[in-house]
């Protein structure tokens, strides 16, 4: 099992581990399908959700893409989306609950 | 097929089906909340091209501030945009003509990452960097006059006390081998790198002016509290 596991991660003919890309697509796909969503979203509460999604979906993303390219120190980066993409959801919550952001 | 590229191509596509759905879509509200997907998978595309600061930059001010303040300006109008009048096509061929250009135009730029360069083949000029360097520790110019002309008595006492070829051989080998003359090769990392307070300097100039316009923009009417404005 873990000899398997080595196998997959050892780098190979994508010039990456393929596990990690593999993983990143699949991600991908995912905020493709959130993308639809946030596109048709007949409510509101649709596209706030595929949008948080979304951001959360970055920060995988960003974290994976700094292992892809073996450069892990990429995570920074995924907490400052992490916090912007909170921040964010609320305002756009206020403003849906109360047509005002003050 | 590297794995990048394959992310890279997923990455634009994805992009490019929200810049699309952001232009088409009829509500306002709607086109916020995909331009705030929009800056968070381009802030992705940044990191899988290598430039984290700019992935920073888009991440703080696209998926944070600017959804924020576009909430902010659908608060001060509405939030459904007017019936649209047909295409104008003067404007789309405008459009279409600048677009062809600039893909033109990329057309004579390096490759990606090209080592033959001109920005990595050739070093910065001396003088656009070494003129102000010696003020940084506090040293007038011609303190440093004083100090290089002491240095250079020193290196002909000793090339007086020595002479032969070894001094000179040693020069020769140094200036062959520092081609840049302790310089960063590329011109633009240059800059950024070794004289980074130049370049943060003039960024907290620009924010600086882009926080006053902001303020001044969207502080509201004096004397007319129902017109208030966001701050």
């Amino acid at each position: 099992m873990f000899a398997l596991l080595a196998e997959l991660a050892r780098p190979n003919a994508f010039g990456t581990d393929a596990p990690t890309l593999a993983a990143t697509i699949v991600l991908l796909v995912s905020v493709f399908l959130l993308l639809i969503r946030a596109i048709k979203g007949p409510t509101a509460y649709d596209r706030i959700l595929a949008m948080n999604v979304i951001g959360t979906k970055a920060v995988l993303i960003v974290c994976l893409i700094g292992f892809v390219t073996q450069r892990p120190d990429f995570i920074d980066i995924a907490l400052v989306y992490g916090i912007l993409n909170f921040l964010s959801t609320i305002a756009i919550l206020k403003f849906v609950r109360h047509k005002r952001l003050g | 097929m590297s794995g990048i590229l394959v992310l890279d191509i997923v990455l634009l596509a994805l992009i490019l089906i929200t810049a699309v759905a952001t232009v088409e879509v009829r509500s306002l509200y709607s086109a916020v909340m995909l331009s705030s997907i929009y800056s968070l998978l381009m802030a992705c595309f940044w990191v899988a091209m290598d430039a984290v600061d700019v992935a920073y930059t888009e991440a703080a001010v696209g998926a944070g501030i600017s959804t924020i303040l576009l909430i902010g300006t659908l608060v001060l109008t509405g939030s459904v945009e007017t019936v649209r009048k047909a295409v104008s096509w003067p404007a789309l061929a405008i459009c279409a003509a600048a677009g062809g250009f600039l893909i033109f135009g990329t057309l004579d730029m390096p490759r990606y990452g090209d080592r033959d360069a001109p920005a990595n083949r050739h070093p910065i000029y001396e003088g656009y960097t070494t003129q102000n360097v010696p003020k940084a520790d506090g040293k007038s110019a011609q303190d440093v006059k004083r100090f290089e002309e002491e240095q250079a008595a020193i290196a002909q006492q000793q090339a007086g006390k020595h002479p032969g070829e070894p001094a000179a051989e040693h020069a020769h080998g140094a200036e062959h081998t520092d081609f840049f003359h302790g310089h960063v090769p590329n011109q633009v990392t240059s800059i950024i790198v070794a004289y980074r307070g130049y370049d943060t300097m003039f960024e907290t100039a620009v924010i600086l002016t882009a926080g006053m316009s902001l303020i001044l923009l969207l502080r509201g009417r004096r004397g007319n509290p129902q017109r208030g404005g966001l701050l």
